[in-house]
């Protein structure tokens, strides 16, 4: 099944090299990966999603815990939690379509950043699975670019990843 | 900057760092990228050099230093080609979980990424074979990267760790303040040393009740220091001891209650124990494939009881009842209180009768066909037999000797015929399996015990992987003894092509290109000795061992159709399906 695990890392070089080096390494998958520094300057946050079973899943948090940089490691999946990925994608939107597509931006509340006389640029967040869905919407003719940032992931309730 | 702090460039820190930590010898390769590092050694220091022949080498004969004594030596290689050379060393290492520490040199930092002369990106390239690398961006941070570096490969599952040094962060023009950290915490690394309390109580209830038990233990109790623990317990408990190849010598292989080394090339009565039990007590072993044959047939009767300081280890293919995340030493000296605690109480569920007969049931196997309990091979031929080459080795050795071996039919002749009694005294690569390994570490252990006998246990393919190595034993007057057991062919391949391909031999046979290795050693200025008869054996063996200083190299010329016995049957089988020879199946 498809997990999403979150790492807290020392922000340091070669620190992110070694995480996908791991998953290649191991024979592992990454689905989608996100790592941005947090508050604290000397961490970076990094989210995954990966597919496994629970034994494939208790080897891959096992073996991230293990690398050094690695500070923590938490499987979102495990409990409540909220997952959001960003989308900017440029689709076509002319003539008649332009109405269609304004119409589906705002079904799906996003946002139009970049117009063109027969383009937009529409940014969308949610879950992978609603930006899934809005790229089936568009179709596969009407899409000229996609870029999603991957899932950013964090738990519901008071229990935080910090150190 | 306090007062007391003296000045110094980045190659005389590096140098002076090795020194604080007590580093006892460099084993290296000079080369551009580290001449500042090399010219600082020459000015300032202490440690005792070895200029091997070659970089894999060196980490080998570190290698084999630490596996005979617990210390971590330095390995100093420079950029490029000296890195990558130094690579099937530290995988070797990294395997086997033998802590290292390798110093690498790299291009000066503002060329780094354009291709420069002599450059490889050190870090990338060992990413996946090292515990942890760091690379210098400043000078400064030199010494406290050191003692890291010393820190996280010696404690937790050792490892080797590289640092790579950009050269000219070792120029010495620039001088800055030296200080040597007392200790070292890293907030992202706390190895756990005791078990889980819970845990470790329920593996001793189940360890008392157990009625056909056996302790499965590995090389983690030979790095862990847990000898001693681990036959504290298994006496307590009058259970079977089987051990890894990693594991030889954690229990004493002449104590009855050995059982032999289980595994691919296991003993019979190890074997057929671990299929037949009932509980299974693995401790700093990994499940290796080597040793489990198929995983879906592995033991199916037994409870698993797992003890190991990597939580990855654990269930990462057998999935463990009982996992317990710890140091061996630890975990077995509190298992041992519970357990003996357990067997005075009242109603100890301990089965003495079930154990004696399970002991029953051992020494039959044992007789049937136990590589100790009789001979299992020809010893009416006219021709030396490799398992013979190794009993006679171990009888003139008395069973004292370092023993370090390569990769093949010796090694698994070396494995099941010299009876270790003592752990960090068998020295191979039992992870990687790198041909090459044994005359390098057989270096690393001379040099570690100047007085012991130290044996490199070859054949005629591995020897020559780092045969240049007989030159650095002439530099520094290494006196090892080198067993080549000379059967004219790449020993092991020629086994599987004559048992599942048909006998057909491609590319492991040579016999028509094999130097003189009696003339090669003497043009090194060793002494080579060449022995194809068995009644020749044993004088020649005392020969070789009474020349104290000087090296020999007997080449042994044994029956080139020999095949390693006992053989796990694969693919498919389980641990009780073996060839037992040529013709017989259990």
């Amino acid at each position: 099944m498809r997990r999403t695990l979150s790492l807290l890392m020392e922000n340091e070089p070669g620190a992110l090299s070694r995480v996908v080096g791991l998953f290649s390494q191991r024979g592992y998958n990454i689905e989608t990966l996100s790592v941005a520094p947090t508050n604290d300057e000397s961490l970076s946050r990094l989210t995954l999603t990966t597919i496994g079973d629970d034994r494939i899943i208790e080897q891959i948090t096992k073996q991230l815990n293990k690398l050094i940089d690695v500070i923590k490691v938490i499987d979102l999946t495990d409990g409540a939690h909220i997952e959001r990925e960003l989308m900017l994608i440029k689709v076509r939107a002319k003539g008649e379509q332009r109405n269609e597509v304004k119409r589906c931006v705002d079904i799906f509340r996003g946002t139009i950043v970049d117009v063109l006389p027969d383009i937009y640029v529409v940014q969308l967040a949610g879950t992978s699975s609603k930006l899934d869905a809005f790229i089936d919407a568009m179709g596969e003719a009407g899409i000229l670019e996609v870029a999603r940032t991957g899932v950013a992931g964090i738990a519901r309730g008071a229990k935080a990843l910090k150190i | 900057m306090s007062g007391d702090e003296e000045l110094m460039s980045g190659g005389e820190m590096l140098a002076r760092a090795l020194r604080d930590e007590g580093v006892e010898f460099i084993f290296g390769y000079p080369g551009g990228a580290v001449l500042h590092i090399y010219d600082a050694l020459f000015r300032t220091n202490d440690i005792p050099h070895i200029l091997v022949r070659h970089e894999q080498a060196a980490t080998h004969a570190a290698d084999g230093y630490t596996r005979a004594t617990g210390k971590i030596p330095v390995v100093l290689v420079t950029s490029g080609p000296g890195a990558t050379n130094a690579i099937t060393g530290i995988a070797t290492a990294y395997m086997d979980s033998i802590p290292m520490v390798v110093l690498s040199g790299q291009v000066p930092s503002n060329v780094i990424g354009e291709d420069a002369f002599q450059e490889t990106d050190m870090v990338g390239v060992s990413r996946p074979i090292v515990k942890h690398s760091f690379q210098i961006t400043d000078p400064r941070d030199i010494p406290a990267t050191i003692k890291k570096a010393f820190y996280l490969a010696g404690s937790g599952r050792p490892g080797p760790v590289v640092v790579d040094i950009p050269k000219n962060k070792t120029a010495p023009g620039e001088q800055y303040p030296y200080s040597y950290p007392e200790s070292v915490s890293m907030r992202s690394y706390n190895p756990t040393k005791r078990g889980h309390g819970k845990q470790i109580k329920k593996a001793a209830k189940l360890l008392v009740s157990a009625k056909r038990p056996i302790i499965y233990s590995g090389g983690g109790v030979i790095q862990g220091e847990a000898s001693d623990q681990l036959i504290a317990l298994a006496r307590k408990l009058n259970f079977p001891v089987t051990n890894t190849l990693m594991g030889l010598g954690a229990y004493p292989a002449s104590d009855r209650q050995f059982v032999g080394m289980l595994g691919m090339h296991g003993f019979y009565e190890a074997n057929m124990a671990m299929h037949h039990s009932d509980l299974v007590f693995a401790v700093g072993a990994r499940f290796d494939d080597r040793v489990t044959n198929t995983i879906s047939k592995f033991c199916p009767d037994a409870t698993i009881v797992h003890v190991d300081v990597d939580p990855t280890s654990i269930s990462k293919t057998v999935n463990a009842d009982v996992p317990i995340v710890g140091a061996a030493s630890v975990v077995l000296e509190e298992l041992l209180e519970l357990v003996k605690a357990e067997m005075s109480s009242g109603e100890s569920s301990y089965d003495s009768d079930a154990i004696a007969r399970w002991w029953t049931q051992i020494d039959a196997w044992r007789e049937a066909h136990g590589l100790w309990h009789a001979p299992r091979y020809n010893t009416n031929s006219d021709k030396i037999m490799p398992q013979q080459v190794v009993e006679m080795l171990y009888k003139v050795t008395g069973g004292e000797a370092y023993v370090s071996s390569d990769v093949g039919q010796h090694q698994m002749f070396a494995a099941q015929y010299y009876r270790f009694d003592k752990p960090r005294r068998w020295i191979n690569s039992g992870g990687l399996g790198t041909m090459g390994f044994g005359l390098p570490a057989a270096m690393g252990a001379k040099l570690a015990h100047p007085d012991a006998d130290v044996v490199c246990v070859t054949g005629e393919g591995s020897i020559q992987m780092n045969i240049q190595e007989l030159s650095t034993c002439t530099h520094y007057n290494i006196p090892v003894k080198i067993i080549n057991i000379n059967n004219q062919a790449l020993g092991m391949v020629k086994q599987w092509q004559d048992m599942q391909y048909g006998g057909r031999h491609s590319e492991s046979t040579y016999a028509d290109s094999l130097p003189d290795f009696v003339k090669l050693a003497e043009a090194y200025g060793h002494v080579g000795m060449r022995v194809d008869k068995p009644e020749e054996l044993e004088e020649k063996m005392r020969e070789c061992f009474a020349l104290k200083d000087r090296l020999v190299f007997m080449d042994i010329y044994v029956d080139p159709e020999e095949h390693v016995y006992p053989m796990l049957i694969a693919p498919n089988g389980s641990m009780r399906d073996m060839y037992l020879s040529k013709t017989e199946r259990s």
